[in-house]
């Protein structure tokens, strides 16, 4: 076993350096920056497009005494409500004319782009509108008219304000929050990684080195240094972000927000994060490790690995709809199903306080790791290796899967 | 003497294609042994399973004592027929971790592999990238990699081929210095020239089967002496000397040495006035015994290669 280990820290030395020296590196580090570039833009220009969508213009068609009350009452409540919180307002000709207006007409008129109109007065108002947008506004315009039928005499009182991380009532909804926020980074992270992992068999087997590891050392130290040469790349590539955000916020940000804390608090959330990173990483990792040793080509590794990805996602998805239903049978199988179960329990992390779950979720996740892996070694060994049966003695085949070749002189 | 490597009825099939089929093999410690045979004969395969790299359908082996070959890794120096490095890294690290792949420690991999360089000339090259190196250079930083840890056993498949004359040369020099430490070498190859040279023992594989396994000597032994004679008269009583049934091509016969041996030919080529006027007694080479002993359908799917080199040697 020492002689595994001693063998698979050597692949994986080389693996690891290789890697944090090339050029995939640098792309690794900037990757989390892709998606969040493009969600930043994608929501600022989706707020941008909502806004406009979303911003009505009511036409006042009322004396030029309520029409003015009624602009200092939105003005007024628009700066204590903030001013989203109602429609724009347009001041029709026909407020002061003599002739009454015809509402239906204005609104048919694409020119004047309205959405509502207000006519008659402000103790007696009108409101014509389509029926969703009289739905959607009348609550915000007759807030507005009682408004101004006080005269805007409404005093509103300075409110003294006073911040805390969570209180009793927010606490489970924040926590389904953290956890939820976890299962995704886990996802996206492992995902990212078990890709590469794959990756980087597929070129072993390419340049044929694959032969001289075959020949010099158990195939379970090839698959382990590799997957741990990714892990270590992975937390390296981590502890960079951690570092970058840190250095940045000091510099730019000033105090972190206040976050609700998890059930079991941040520094046992974090350590358990990073463990089920790992258990997640080293299943899929193993698997996909797997899907190498069953493909001969890389176009082969990419037909195979696409189901295995979708499978994956919805795994992740699984997991994702379990969060609400804590101690539901779901989540419970979610918690116990070996691929959801550190998105199922990171989420559990998040919201109970029970922590020996954790330890029986890990050995198990531990367990199954070993198994997919050793399940992966055979499958390369005879399916890329085009190895036998190992003979005809009675137990080969058990000691192949559940056993260690020993190695050493 | 022990075996560095034995095999008893090792079977290894390719869906359904046996491309070792029943091969018992012994290879003593200390010898510089060929595998001959054409592409496809199942040297590679053969290789892979005596090594452990595959594991064998059937049959029983042992590498230096271990039915576990993987097991003696360490004291085993593997050079495959497709040769594979990793283009980034440079020679001095490649050879660093080929020897650490067998036990050795990076950092006295890393002085022993400068060693090894500066030796075969190629001190320049320590810190150069693999891609940067011509192909004979890196493959000459592999075999390298190949010997660092001090191997009991060294076995190369193909190692000559994609050398030219220069390295060929630098490789067979190589391997009989490694014989001369008592390494035992084993190399597979479809150029029997080079078996020819170096050699003490060879086996001829075809098919998937060990047609021979001995002696260089033995194989060749198998072959009586080719007579090679030229007469100026085609008849007389000197033709009770040569065999039965050889026909003369014009005033030339070509014929095995009789086993009654050398003395009563000349005798009776000069008693019976043959009028000797050329004789020359060839000793068989190991491409005669190997078309011998393989067939003449294994040696002529040899090709032209084994044609070529030979040319080149002789």
């Amino acid at each position: 076993m020492i002689e595994v280990l001693r063998a698979a820290y050597v692949i994986g030395r080389r693996d690891y350096m290789a890697i944090i020296m090339s050029k995939a590196f640098i792309f690794f580090l900037l990757g989390p920056l892709f998606p969040l570039i493009v969600g930043v833009a994608a929501g600022l220009l989706g707020g941008s497009v909502a806004e406009d969508a979303d911003r009505p213009v009511v036409g006042i068609a009322l004396s030029a005494q309520d029409a003015d009350l009624l602009v200092a009452a939105r003005e007024k409540l628009g700066t204590q409500l903030g001013d989203r919180t109602f429609p724009e307002i347009k001041l029709l000709a026909t407020s002061a004319g003599s002739e009454p207006l015809n509402a239906k007409n204005f609104l048919k008129d694409k020119e004047e782009g309205l959405t509502l109109i207000l006519t008659g007065s402000l103790d007696n108002p009108k409101l014509t509108g389509t029926a969703g947008a009289l739905a959607r506004w009348q609550g915000e315009i007759g807030l507005l008219l009682g408004h101004a039928l006080q005269g805007n005499s409404v005093k509103i009182p300075t409110i003294m304000q006073e911040t805390i991380a969570e209180s009793s009532g927010d606490s489970k909804k924040a926590r389904v929050a953290t956890g939820q926020i976890a299962q995704v980074l886990l996802f996206m992270l492992t995902t990212l990684l078990a890709g590469m992992v794959l990756s980087n068999l597929v070129e072993e087997k390419s340049n044929k080195i694959i032969e001289i590891l075959a020949a010099s050392i158990p195939m379970d130290s090839v698959f382990l240094g590799k997957l741990f040469a990714m892990l270590a790349m992975a937390l390296t590539g981590v502890l960079v972000w951690v570092t970058v955000g840190v250095t940045g916020f000091m510099i730019w940000g000033g105090d972190l927000p206040p976050l609700p804390e998890p059930a079991i608090g941040w520094p046992l959330f974090f350590t358990l994060g990073a463990l089920y990173f790992a258990m997640a990483y080293l299943m899929l990792g193993s698997l996909f490790l797997g899907i190498g040793a069953m493909a001969a080509t890389v176009r082969e590794v990419q037909t195979l690995s696409m189901p295995v990805t979708m499978a994956q996602l919805m795994v992740f998805f699984f997991a994702m709809y379990t969060v609400t239903k804590l101690g539901q049978p779901i989540e419970q199988a979610a918690a116990i199903f070996p691929f959801s179960s550190p998105f199922a329990m990171i989420a559990r992390a998040a919201q109970v306080e029970t922590l020996w779950h954790h330890g029986v979720a890990i050995f198990g996740q531990i367990m199954f790791a070993i198994l997919t892996l050793r399940i992966s070694v055979v499958l390369f060994r005879r399916n890329v290796m085009k190895s036998g049966s190992g003979g005809k003695k009675e137990g080969v085949q058990r000691r192949k899967l559940f056993g260690v070749i020993p190695v050493g002189r | 003497m022990a075996n560095a490597i034995e095999a008893r009825g090792l079977v290894k099939e390719f869906d359904g294609f046996r491309a070792v089929d029943g091969v018992d093999i012994a290879i003593p410690e200390g010898s510089i042994y060929g595998i001959l045979g054409p592409n496809g004969a199942g040297k590679t395969t053969m290789l892979r399973t005596l090594l452990g790299i595959i594991d064998p359908d059937d049959g029983e082996r042992y590498l230096l004592g271990s039915d576990n070959p993987l097991s003696q890794s360490r004291l085993v120096g593997y050079l495959p027929e497709e040769r594979g490095l990793y283009q980034s890294m440079r020679a001095v690290d490649t050879i660093a971790f080929m020897g650490a792949l067998r036990g050795l420690p990076l950092k006295e991999g890393r002085e022993k592999g400068r060693e090894l360089l500066e030796n075969a000339g190629l001190g320049h090259a320590a810190d150069k990238q693999i891609k940067q190196l011509s192909k004979g250079m890196a493959q000459t930083v592999q075999l390298m990699g190949t010997i660092v840890h001090n191997p009991r056993l060294i076995v190369l498949d193909e190692p000559f081929s994609g050398l030219d004359a220069l390295n060929q040369a630098k490789l067979e020099r190589m391997i009989r210095a490694q014989a001369e430490r008592g390494v035992t070498v084993i190399f597979s190859t479809h150029v029997i020239a080079h078996a020819e040279r170096l050699c003490e023992s060879i086996a001829i594989i075809a098919q998937g089967k060990i047609s021979f396994d001995g002696l260089v000597k033995t194989a060749r032994d198998r072959l009586r002496p080719q007579v090679h004679l030229e007469t100026e008269t085609s008849d007389g009583p000197w033709r009770k000397a040569l065999p039965g049934g050889i026909e003369a091509e014009g005033n030339w016969w070509h014929f095995e040495l009789p086993e009654s041996g050398v003395e009563p030919l000349l005798t009776a080529l000069v008693e019976g006035k043959a009028g000797v006027r050329s004789l020359s007694i060839e000793r068989p080479g190991l491409h005669d015994a190997f078309v011998a002993i393989a067939g003449e359908t294994v040696a002529a799917e040899m090709g032209e290669g084994s044609e070529i080199e030979a040319g080149e040697i002789l």
